[in-house]
């Protein structure tokens, strides 16, 4: 099997300003979502205590809410989880009361609705409850801001020691750009942004920053190998020669995301979804972005091979 | 051509039998079991008390499938859930005679089921996280402030003494907020009062100020000081639930510092948090008291008193050595007059001995009575529950005074050092706050685990469909190097004994579907090689060769965001973080050195190769 029979290399960098233009379309409009409906944090972020309750027959998500609300819990959050079995209910943090005790307060809640109807069979069974106080909240954010500051520090550093400094620019503004899309996703739909999708969100970044790299590494064998391309010809050619490799990588590692949505569940529903979003984003940001970024950098063959300095006998 | 020396054959041969061998227990699950552990440092768990747990299984009729003793804890194996709750009680009954006054904890646990010669080697089975088998997460924040403030209180009572006995006349020693003032009416005395703290108290860091008429000296803590304080208070507060959750009979909990002032407690299993809550929340105190001598020198009267009845204003204690004992009620020290206790020598006998500290009005108070019963003896106790143990009892020899105080005679290195602990672990050291509360039920987790293995092996399977059918004799070799990269990784993950969570299955999920790339990367480089017409053998030495660089750059590239992750991950990014790393690393190897020895087995010894099994290559203008 072969799928790709590409005869002539493509002219990739014809395009590239309408690439861009797309591109900074999509970024835009990511950043207005961001900006104007804001990400929707988990309670690991915002601090709070989320419960999982299971239900032997559906409930009235109504009556859970209004019992809360009456039991002077301020704005609650019932929504079913998985199944309409499943109910997950959210508490924002509370000033002045012992937080860590909400937990207990909210399952009494609950039982009192259970007793108000006919069946004792509403008794909930609690699966998971996750309380987090403020001051964790704020660190997390922090510590995400700092690990996104370092990786995209680090993976600069490494690309410019190991290419140019142009390659690490626009490497870098390529997948930031991935980045700032999926949280434009999150925005736009109001997913829920809990910390496996900031985990995701991070992976995704030191792996589409692969794909760039790999672009990149045969950009400089043909600038090095072939004489007389200009550059974007040897643009064209190093996309082309890896545009095989680049799709089946991303199919392959979608598969696995893929039965991750399918398999995985509520916990990893919205993990998987920042996976795919990242992985489609980045197929086309580190190929279709990047490489024309560096042609408008100015990359040329020069940067690459080293012109032979004759040695000048020295005048005494 | 095409072949690998011996050596790099035998370390791929090494490194897939070492991984079967460590990823091999998680294949043989669980067996019921009891875990019997001690609930007070007193009781040490050691070879006697395991031939009494097995004296007390022989007694019940019941035949253990193993009884394995570690570090603080016997575990005995059964061989089901039946033999598992009456080999519980037996043990039980031997152990805890009286069910109020437990010694040891016993709780039903579960444990591997993988061969003894597989855990003699320390293979075990990966461990899993809360959020996969089930249990309660606190996070806890340790007050700083408050166990500095209260080390000020104890300081300031320290200098008002001090400066009693140098007689220095002073206008008050006053805590405010973080630092301790004292006023003075002139500059002279001061300036003496300044010499003799700095000689007193090295940890203070003394200035001069001046309000209105008053002259005042203020003192604050040394930065070392303080960092001190704080590290004893975590340490202390550590060892306190330590001993306070042994009580709750959990099987295996985790108690670690993270981060400067924060406790993480996990209680796999637990789930009663209202309970667990309770119990990390509680006080113990410690007492001195003395000794009855005259009454516990009297047979008729101890006879009396282990009956429960003894004489007026006394209770009845049995010391460590067995032997009763009849105490005061009359409470001579708490232990918050305690400031430090720690294990050491004896300076003149050089006998095992425990030193403590005391603040100064309990110096004071310890002085005085010391003074006045010499040659009696003084019981220490410690009170938890309302019930109390007497730790030791020694016998005063002189008057003690400066409050430093040494207990020592017939006791062992491990006891000086058990008393050492119990004592500090008295009491918490600063007040702490439950900031993080995670519950997860056990059907959760089970669930969880089902969830994440699924999807990983669906995504396994479609790759390796795909893989073979593109790719078709490399693409076996491309699969069957993915699964000695997941061979590996679990072996890791096995041997480090790293929690392994969902997310942490899902980043296994994630790295074999990135680690395909590798070999993708490999098998396109050596189709376009044998597009451009070389031979099939010089088609894959250079196939290898050319797409090594990119492996290790984008491997490199992807490595930066999990250290990132690593080091500013907590929790359950953490986990996943672990996992993405570690399976970073195997793939390189399994991608390229493991895949390239299949590879050299199957075409390298062939001299005359006519074609290789790649699936198709096309080439353009044919």
């Amino acid at each position: 099997m072969e799928f790709f029979r590409i005869r002539k290399d493509i002219p990739f960098m014809r395009h590239a300003l309408v690439f861009n233009i797309i591109s900074l379309i999509t970024f835009l409009a990511a950043v207005f979502f961001l900006a104007t409906k804001g990400l929707h944090f988990s309670v690991e972020f915002t601090g709070g205590t989320l419960l999982e309750v299971n239900y032997s027959q559906a409930p009235d998500l109504g009556k859970i809410r209004q019992q809360l609300e009456s039991d002077g819990f301020a704005d609650p959050q019932v929504q079913n989880f998985g199944s309409s079995r499943d109910v997950l209910i959210r508490v924002p943090l509370a000033k002045g009361a012992e937080s860590s005790k909400v937990g207990e307060q909210v399952m009494a809640s609950l039982l009192k609705v259970g007793a108000g109807g006919t069946a004792p069979a509403m008794t909930p069974q609690l699966k998971r409850v996750e309380f987090v106080g403020p001051q964790v909240g704020k660190e997390l954010a922090e510590d995400g801001a700092l690990a996104l500051l370092l990786v995209i520090i680090g993976i600069m550093l490494y690309l410019a020691f190991r290419f140019e400094w142009r390659f690490a620019v626009s490497a870098i503004i390529a997948n930031l750009h991935d980045v700032v899309i999926i949280l434009g996703f999150f925005a736009f739909f109001q997913w829920e942004f809990s910390l496996p999708v900031l985990a995701a969100v991070l992976a995704v970044l030191g792996y589409s920053v692969n794909e760039s790299v790999v672009v990149f590494d045969r950009v400089r064998e043909t600038f090095k190998k072939k004489r007389g391309l200009t550059t974007p010809q040897v643009l064209d050619h190093a996309i082309t020669s890896t545009i095989s490799r680049t799709i089946i990588t991303h199919g392959s590692t979608q598969m696995m995301v893929t039965s991750m949505l399918i398999f995985g569940g509520a916990a990893l529903h919205y993990f998987a979804l920042a996976l795919t979003i990242g992985i489609c984003f980045g197929i086309y940001s580190s190929v279709l972005v990047a490489s024309p970024l560096v042609m408008w950098m100015g990359v040329s063959r020069e940067q690459f091979v080293k012109p032979k300095v004759e040695k000048q006998e020295a005048v005494v | 051509m095409n072949r690998y020396p011996l050596w790099k054959n035998a370390t791929v041969l090494i490194a897939l039998v070492l991984g079967l061998l460590y990823t091999l227990p998680n294949f043989f699950g669980e067996a019921p079991a009891v875990q019997v552990a001690s609930v007070k440092a007193t009781h040490k768990v050691d070879a006697r008390l395991m031939s009494q747990v097995e004296a007390a299984l022989k007694g019940a009729a019941v035949v253990p499938q193993g009884v394995v003793l570690d570090l603080n804890s016997i575990r005995v194996r059964l061989a089901d859930t039946d033999t598992q709750l009456k080999a519980k009680d037996a043990i039980e009954k031997t152990l805890n005679p009286v069910a109020a006054d437990a010694s040891y904890s016993v709780a039903l646990n579960l444990v591997s089921d993988s061969p003894n010669w597989l855990t003699g080697i320390h293979a075990l089975p990966m461990y899993l996280g809360l959020d996969l088998r089930g249990g309660v997460h606190f996070l806890l924040q340790v007050d700083m402030k408050g166990a500095l403030t209260k080390r000020l209180d104890s300081i300031g009572a320290d200098l008002r003494s001090l400066m009693r006995d140098k007689n220095i006349r002073h206008g008050g020693v006053v805590r405010e907020g973080q630092t301790v003032a004292i006023r003075f009416r002139d500059a002279e005395t001061r300036d003496k009062a300044r010499a003799a703290l700095a000689n007193n108290q090295p940890d203070l860091q003394l200035a001069d100020a001046q309000e209105g008429a008053d002259f005042r000296l203020v003192a604050t803590l040394m930065p070392q000081a303080e960092k001190r304080i704080q590290e004893f208070a975590v340490k202390q507060n550590i060892t306190t639930l330590h001993n306070r959750i042994n009580e709750l009979g959990v099987a295996e909990p985790v108690i670690q510092q993270q981060g400067i002032d924060r406790i993480v407690v996990q209680l796999p299993g637990v789930q009663d948090t209202a309970k667990a809550k309770d119990i990390l929340g509680r006080t113990a105190t410690l007492e001195v008291r003395m000794v009855d001598d005259e009454a516990s020198a009297n047979m008729d009267i101890m006879e009396q008193a282990a009956r429960g009845e003894p004489p007026p204003g006394t209770e009845y204690y049995i010391e460590r050595g067995g032997r009763g004992l009849l105490v005061k009620k009359q409470v001579v020290l708490t232990g918050e007059r305690l400031t430090d206790a720690q294990a050491g020598f004896d300076s003149q006998t050089q006998e095992p001995a425990v030193h403590l500290s005391l603040d100064s009005s309990g110096a004071r108070i310890f002085k005085d009575v010391t003074r006045e019963s010499v040659g009696k003896r003084m019981a220490i106790l410690l009170i938890e529950k309302g019930k109390g143990e007497v730790v030791t009892a020694p016998v005063i020899r002189t008057e003690i005074g400066g409050g430093r105080v040494q207990i020592s005679g017939r006791m062992s290195t491990v006891e000086a050092n058990d008393v050492a602990l119990l004592l500090r672990a008295g009491s918490l050291a600063a007040p702490m706050e439950i900031i993080e509360e995670r519950t997860v039920g056990p059907s959760l987790g089970a669930d969880n685990i089902d969830k994440g293995f699924n999807s990983t092996k669906w995504g396994f399977i479609a790759i390796s469909v795909f893989m073979i059918s593109y790719y078709l004799l490399f693409g076996v070799v491309s699969v069957l190097a993915l699964s000695a990269n997941l061979l590996f990784l679990v072996a890791l993950l096995s041997l480090l004994q790293a929690t392994l969570t969902l997310p942490g299955i899902a980043a296994i999920a994630l790295t074999l579907g990135m680690a395909i790339d590798a070999n993708v990367l490999i098998n396109e480089r050596v189709r376009e090689e044998l597009r451009g017409g070389n031979s099939p053998q010089a088609s894959i030495t250079a196939g290898y060769e050319r797409a090594w660089a990119t492996i290790l750059d984008s491997n490199i590239t992807t490595l930066i965001a999990g250290v990132a992750l690593l080091i500013f991950g907590s929790g359950p990014v953490r986990g996943f973080a672990v996992v993405h790393c570690l399976g970073i690393l195997t793939s390189i190897f399994s991608s390229v050195v493991v895949s390239r020895a299949l590879i050299n087995l199957i075409y390298g010894h062939r001299r005359k190769l006519g074609s290789v099994s790649i699936g198709q290559v096309w080439k353009p203008g044919v």
